[in-house]
Formats: C-alpha cells, structure tokens, sequence
C-alpha cells in the first residue's frame, strides 16, 4: 500500500465528502480532515433544495433553461462550459442521491416532488423536507462510512487544516495541520490534496452561515502563492433574522411557497402587523416588480430591501427590518412545507410565524468567489470534459479546490438551490480529476524529500509559539466583531468607493493590530482561542482582497452594486425601442471593460489584481437581466 | 427583567484533570442564547469574582439545532445550546458537559462512540457506487417518506444518550440514536437489501436488548425521533430475524 498514490481531502461538507468518494471508488485512500466530526459540517444548514431539471411538473422545464438561468443569474461572469455540463449531470446527480437514499420530499404518486426557487420561472428544486442540506449531508456522510468500513478511508476529525506543503518546484505534496484536542502540529504526505473548506461568511461577523465559514483555509492557500477569484461577489440574503450569535436565513423557499414581503405605508404606523389592513401595507417587491413579484433573484430582493428601509426610511418601526409574511397560508401547508424553518423562526425569536410576519433583513450568505480553479473545455459538447484531470485544479501543482471555496459555476451572483448542486457536483468532479491524475503519474515515482515536511511543521509551530507569547492588548474575538462591523458597514449590499477606501484603510490597520494579540488561553488542550486568533489573521487577508475587488471594480454586476456606475433600464421601454436599444449599447460598452475575471494573487503589501478572460461561447450576452 | 446573565459552568482543563466550578456574569440582552452568551463571555473571560480566567472550551458550529455540536446540558437537561433561550431559563444558568462522553476540556466532549455505533449497524443504503446509473430509487409513498424523514433528522448530538440510563462510559449498550437509524434503513425500499445485517449487529451484546425501556430518550430529542417506537418495531423485526435464523440453521 506505501506505494499507492494516496489523497488528502480537507473538508466534509458536500463537497468534500463527495470527492473523497469519488476517489476511494476510483481505487486510491484518502485521509479526510475535517474540524469536527464531517456529519456537523456546514451544508447541514441549507434548508431549501437542491436544482436539477427533472421536470416532474410537466412544465416543459430543460436542462437548456437551467443553462440559461444559471449563467443569467450570474450575471455572466461565470465561465459557460462548466455551468453547461453541470446542468446536464444535475439529474444524474440527483438520481444517486436518490438511490442513496435521501429522504426527498414526495408527490402522492411517490416520485420525487419538486418547488419554485426565485430566479426561475419553472418548478426545478428537489427538496427534502425544510431541511435538504441536512438530508444529502447525512446521506453522502453514510455513503462514505460505508467505504470507512472497507477501510479505504481514514478519518482525521478534529484537525485543522494549516498549510499546504511545497516542495522546491512548488508542487504540493501534502499538509500540515493541528490536533484541536492536543495542539500538536503534524504533517501528511500525499500525491494529491483537494481543499473543499466551505465559505467565508464569517468575515463580514456574523451571517447565515456557520462557525466552519471563516474562509480561512483558503487564505492560507492563497497565501501560499494559490490564486483566488472574484472575492468581491458575495451574496446577500434579503431575508434573515437578526441575532447575536449569527443571522439566521429564512429560506427562499418562503417566498417560492407564497411568502409576501411588505412594510407598512405609514413608517410610524404603531398598530401589530396583523391588524394593518392590505390596503395600508407597501408589498414593494410585487409592485417594482410585477413579473417576478416576491421571487425575484436574490441580489435584486436584498437591494429593493435596502432601498425601502435606507433610501426610503421604511423599515419596520424605523429600525433596519421588513416582514416576511406567510400567515395567509393554510397552517397544514405551511407545516407540510416549511414545517422545520418556520420551528426555526419560533424557536429563536419566541414569535409565531404562522399568525404573524417575521421580521428579516439582508445578511452575508454565499461567496461566488473561491480558490481560482481551471477545466477542460470539451471540444465536441462545448462543456467541460468530464474526468479532466485539470478540472478544479487550482494554481498549486498538486492541490484542487471543490464546494463553496473555489469560484466556478456562480459568477456574480447565485441562484437559489445551485449551490447544494454545485458543492455536490464540483466534490464529484474535483474527485474523479484527481484520479485521472494519479492513473497519470508513473510506476515508479521519486521519494519526496523529508525537508519541506520539516521546514512546514517548523513554520507552524513558530506561528502558534508567536501568538502563544505575543502579550499586547488585543483581543482576538474583539478583532473579529470589528472587522464584521468594517465589512457590514462598508463592503455590503450597496457599495461606494469612498467607503470601501475606509474600509481597506480599517482592514489594514486591523492586521497591524492583530501583531499586538494577546491570549486569554495558555492551556495545552482544546486551546480554542489559538486557534481562533491563526484563523481570525487569515480572515483579515481574504477581507483585503475581497474589498480590494470591490474597490477596482466600478461597475454594477449581479451582487456587486455601485449606484455610481448603474446603466439604468429605461423605465417601461422594452427590446426594439431606441431608449432600450440605446441602454443595451451602453451595456455591452461596459461588459467590454469589465465582463472579467479578478484574479488576486498574495503579496506582502496586500493583494495584487488581475483580470482573466471568460469563456461566453454558450450563451454570449446580448442584453442585460431583466426581471420586471 | 434581571440586568444580569448569571451562570454556573462546570469546568475541567484537560481529560484526565478534575472538575470544578465557576460563575460567571454577564450584562442582560433580549435574544440572548446559550451559544451568543458563551461567545460574550470567551471575549470576557472574567469570573463572578472579577478574576480573569481562562476561556470556556465548548463546541458549535450551525447555531440553529441542526448540526448537533453544542449540546450540553443546560439546567439539568441535555438540548442544544444555541436554542436554549436565556430568556426561556431560570438564572444561575447551569451548564455542564453530557456525562456520558468522555471531557476534552469544559463542555466540550467526545462523542467518536455513537459515530462508531453508525459504522457497527451498517447506517447506509448500499449501492454500487456514486456514479449515475440513469435510474431513481423505487417510489415511496408520502406517507413512508414522512416517517423516515423523522428519523432522518438524528443530528448525533447524543440528548437520547445521556438520559438512557443504560447507555454509560462502560456500558457496551448502543443507545438508542443508533437504533432507530436501523429503523430508518431497513425501511428504505433496498435498505431493506441489507436488512438481516444490521439486525444481527443489535442483536449481539450491547444491542436492543439492553435497552430497559426507561422511555427517557424519547423526551429529551430535540428532533421529537419516535424513539421509543423504532425500538419496539425493532423487537419485532429481531424476534421475527431470531426464528428465521433458527430455521434456515
Ligand atoms: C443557512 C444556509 C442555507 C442554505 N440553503 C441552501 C439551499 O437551500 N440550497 C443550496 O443550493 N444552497 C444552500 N446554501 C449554500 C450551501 O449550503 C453551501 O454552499 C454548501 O453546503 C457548501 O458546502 P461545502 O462542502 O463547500 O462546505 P461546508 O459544508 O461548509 O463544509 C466545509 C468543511 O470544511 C471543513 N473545514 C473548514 N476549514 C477547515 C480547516 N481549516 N481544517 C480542516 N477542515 C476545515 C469543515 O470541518 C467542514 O467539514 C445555504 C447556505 C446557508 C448558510
């Protein structure tokens, strides 16, 4: 066995655990790291569903529209070939996990039921219960402990992940990573390594996502001289509700099964919200936009909340909320439905949603930028070519990137339930590159050199003895609430260049003050705080680049907004008319310039960036979104 | 309203350390949980007694009752940590790591056993392999999907565990989590496949028979898993298993 190639996955959400068994199942071991046992991992969290085009609804839907959807939703900044052949595999995807078991919900018929998602106009989410995240992570964790029994598989829970090791040509040929019970650094060999360590909602404080999301694995990646893409597009959910620990997402599933999102007309308007009358309450969604009404895509609902309660002053009792209202709906619907979020909401706010609105507002939800990774492109299909073994491959020799740390699939902005398909989909692909990778490599292959392991293990340990000793005045949790306080403020839902020159300004002086850390903790074991000031440096690297991003570009693009630089659709005209055809013009003069790629890569002065080409060979863009 | 969160956290450095207590205060919020009030007080390791202290070791990660990390017990009562409301708790809020796991530090423990459970009763549905094979699963009725997705909801986080009172550091009893995921894959239109197997791994030492029907685990799920149903739909399945194993000797 000591000479079988052998893989490193880090990470056991949906993207790493699907890798890991793509890999096991093409014949080679896999050592899985995760900072807690895979089965807690941050994808249990998603509640709504998963897309594929199964059209179990007879709507005519086809796996044409979820391309175009996919690549619209996005703004177009995605590279088409991967979107192209993810949409086609999405139904095999879901036929598996089928098989495997997952408890979908059904019709009466028995088949697999499926529900609107906004962005769309045809019933293309499958989903299990309120809590589908939950429901694949469990299942796909089943699947890989049923290779662990064949024991083609070794599990490292409770490790985190620090470094990859390079050897002088820069090849990755292994890890290091740190004991969370003992603290103990250690290093691991392996011809390969996939990083498939989640988001970063974390940086912007709190979000809807979990613990898990600090983005910091693929800091230290980068750090290490990997690239990384368009991490100024981040996603804002419109409608989370608000508390001290995190954010809470209220599904869009709330909105796909009849939720209406209102303020009432008159700001000072004291009375419970069930006793405003319909005729007295602002459903702005459904009135800026009729077409789309409460299921427009995300970017745009976060915004149009943005503009009733800041521009407008509108929000519920003055205060930086609006209602999200699903009481008109049958209670047995609601339960059979959205039965478990809506626990949620009840079990965190004490309040009763199915009597009364909820109360939300626009929070951090997605990253669409990540670790830069490549494909294949297909000559023949013009997708991507399935088995590459540069697909996912990052600019690291040796490290691929899979789930919501690397860039593909969602460009500027994601759609509703792609993202369950993408984690699940880029881990199988990521997986099955790296065997096509390994088959590659020659019988007999050179010993790897003990130095680099060394000179790694070294390195980290000076890092963790640096902040062990280090006894200035700053805390590193406080360092944390104040660069969510820099990014929620400045680098959010609206953006403006003054203000994201103060928040790169505040950035950077944070990173100055994390060399005056001090630790409350100086225990040997589980030493959370440690771990925590190496993650919370990290954090503030990628929040440098993302607002760097932000700052160069000036233009308005899916999640990213700058009321400065929006070409405006000329209200009520339509393709044909010469306002609109004029308006078109404007906007492929700016795609000129910006329908791009940022590509940052690391420098001891900050992040420096640069813009790659993006492949629009399937659907090239001839007019801008337009959901009224 | 009290101006005041107070606590009372039963603390140990390292596994094999001994434990002790501490208190702790902290300014009065609405909303607060457990979690949110944990993560005030490691910002401010500060005692009862003005002294600083080390910070609290606990585990979490989702922070809405669906991964299962931050269970503890709270008040007496193991649940969730970031749905136990503080508004919802009567003050000084006990806090303590489950008892039947070992400690790694404070609250946070190790529970390696039930995951080792899942592997023991064969959890899974099994396929060929990952790969599409441009066929679903064989239907399922709603109403079947509706019960398995019940026991589908188990987060592992061990609450059925610590209130069994069979279920002990050195007990070789399962518990009950473990179980009912038997339940669940046996009913699964080929999980059924496989079903022999995994009767026969709870019907060795430690398996359903050492259950004592004490019914406590059904009370304290946060995910309301009919435990206690799964269990004797269990007994009946390993009765009819036992006669056909003697038949087919
Ligand atoms: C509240 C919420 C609801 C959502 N709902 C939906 C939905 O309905 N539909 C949809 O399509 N998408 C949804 N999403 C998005 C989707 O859940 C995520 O994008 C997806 O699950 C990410 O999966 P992943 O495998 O990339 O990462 P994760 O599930 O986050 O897993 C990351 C893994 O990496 C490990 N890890 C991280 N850092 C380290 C380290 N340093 N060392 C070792 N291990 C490490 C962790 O232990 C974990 O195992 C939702 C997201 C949120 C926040």
């Amino acid at each position: 066995m000591a000479d079988k190639p052998n893989v490193i996955v880090v990470g056991g959400g949906l993207g790493g655990l699907w890798a890991t068994l793509r890999v096991v199942e093409g014949g080679f071991p896999v050592d899985l790291f995760s900072l807690f046992p895979v089965k807690r991992s941050h994808s249990c969290c998603a509640q709504g569903g998963i897309n594929a085009v199964l059209d179990v609804k007879g709507e005519g839907d086809t796996i044409w529209e979820h391309v175009i959807d996919t690549i619209k939703g996005g703004d177009y900044l995605a590279d088409q070939p991967p979107i192209k052949t993810m949409c086609e595999e999405a139904p095999g995807v879901i036929r598996t996990y089928d098989r495997m078991g997952v408890t979908f919900s059904r019709t009466p018929e028995g088949i697999m039921d499926q529900r609107l998602f906004g962005g769309v106009k045809k019933r293309r989410t499958a989903f299990a219960g309120a809590t589908t995240g939950q429901q694949l992570l469990y299942t796909i964790d089943e699947q890989v402990r049923r290779l662990e029994s064949d024991k083609e598989l070794n599990k490292y829970e409770g490790w985190e992940f620090l470094s990859v090791v390079l050897d002088d040509a820069g090849q990755c040929r292994g890890i290091a990573a740190m004991n969370l019970d003992t603290m103990e650094v250690k290093t691991f060999r392996a011809d390969a390594v996939i990083l498939a360590t989640g988001g970063l909602g974390l940086i912007w404080g709190r979000s809807t996502m979990s613990t898990n999301s600090t983005g910091a694995a693929a800091s230290r990646v980068f750090q290490q001289g990997c690239r990384f893409a368009n991490g100024e597009f981040a996603q804002f959910h419109p409608t989370a509700m608000l508390g001290h620990d995190k954010l809470r997402l209220m599904s869009e599933a709330c909105r796909g099964e009849g939720g209406r999102i209102w303020v009432p007309k008159d700001v000072g308007d004291k009375r419970q919200p069930s006793a405003i009358p319909e005729t007295e309450r602002f459903y702005f969604l459904e009135e800026w936009y009729p077409t789309y009404g409460n299921t427009v895509p995300r970017d745009v609902a976060s915004r149009a909340i943005c503009r009733a309660v800041r521009h407008m002053g509108m929000g519920v009792g003055g205060q930086n909320m609006v209602y999200l209202d699903l009481s008109h709906q049958p209670r047995k619907f609601l339960e059979q439905r959205l039965g478990g979020i809506l626990e949620m909401y009840q079990t965190f706010s004490g309040e009763d949603p199915y009597t009364g609105p909820m109360k939300v507002y626009p929070a951090m939800h997605y990253s669409m930028g990540g670790l830069y990774v490549g494909y294949e492109k297909d000559a023949k299909s013009g997708g991507m070519k399935l088995g590459s073994a540069k697909n996912h491959a990052t600019s690291i020799p040796g490290l691929w990137a899979c789930g919501e740390c690397d860039s593909a699939y969602h460009g500027a902005n994601r759609l509703g339930a792609n993202s369950l398909l993408s984690a699940s989909f880029s881990g199988r692909v990521a997986g099955e590159a790296v065997v096509t990778y390994l088959k590659g490599l020659p019988k007999a292959r050179p010993a790897i050199p003990a130095a680099p392991f060394d000179q790694e293990k070294a390195r980290q340990e000076a890092l963790n003895q640096a902040i062990l000793k280090s006894d200035g005045k700053e805390n590193p949790f406080a360092l944390h609430r104040e660069l969510g306080e820099i990014m929620q403020e400045k680098v959010f839902v609206e953006r403006n260049n003054k203000e994201l020159d103060e928040a790169l300004e505040g950035i950077r002086k944070l990173r100055d003050r994390f060399n005056q850390i001090t630790l409350d903790d100086s225990g040997t074991k589980v030493n959370q705080s440690l771990s925590w000031a190496r993650q919370i440096h990290d954090m503030i690297v990628l929040a440098e680049v993302i607002t760097k991003g932000a700052r160069l570009r000036d233009e308005c693009r899916g999640s990213h907004y700058k009321a400065e630089f929006e070409i405006k659709c000329p209200e009520g005209k339509f393709a044909g008319s010469p306002e609109y055809e004029a308006y078109r013009e404007r906007w492929k003069a700016s795609n000129e310039k910006w329908l791009k790629t940022t590509v940052a890569s690391h420098s001891a002065d900050g992040p420096t960036i640069e813009y790659a080409p993006i492949d629009i060979s399937i659907f090239p863009p001839e007019a801008p979104r337009d959901y009224r | 309203m009290t101006q005041e969160i107070q606590f009372r956290i039963k603390r140990q450095d390292s596994p094999d350390a001994s434990s002790y207590w501490e208190e702790f205060r902290m300014p009065y919020a609405p909303a607060h949980n457990v979690v949110s009030a944990l993560m005030y007080l490691r910002e401010h390791p500060v005692n009862a007694q003005g002294q600083k202290v080390q910070p609290v070791a606990w585990e979490c990660n989702c922070m809405e009752e669906v991964c299962g990390a931050c269970t503890m017990i709270v008040n007496g009562v193991p649940k969730q940590a970031c749905a136990a409301l503080i508004d919802d708790l009567e003050q000084p809020i006990v806090l303590e790591p489950l008892s039947k796991f070992p400690v790694m530090r404070d609250l946070q423990i190790d529970r390696q056993k039930m995951f080792d459970a899942l592997l023991k009763v064969k959890a899974w549905i099994e396929i060929g392999g990952g790969h599409d094979i441009h066929r679903h699963a064989p239907l399922i009725s709603p109403d079947e999907q509706d019960v398995r997705y019940h026991f589908s909801r188990c987060m592992t986080c061990g609450c059925c565990m610590e209130a069994c009172p069979q279920f002990h550091q050195e007990s070789k009893f399962i518990g009950p989590a473990p179980l009912a995921q038997v339940r669940l894959h046996n009913s699964h239109p080929t999980g059924v496949y496989n079903k022999t197997e995994r009767l026969h791994a709870i019907m060795e030492e430690g398996g359903l028979t050492d259950c004592g029907n004490a019914q406590n685990c059904v009370k304290v799920c946060p995910k309301d898993i009919p435990l206690t149903t799964a269990i004797g739909e269990l007994g009946r399945q390993t009765t009819a298993q036992w006669f056909r194993d003697l038949f087919s000797k």
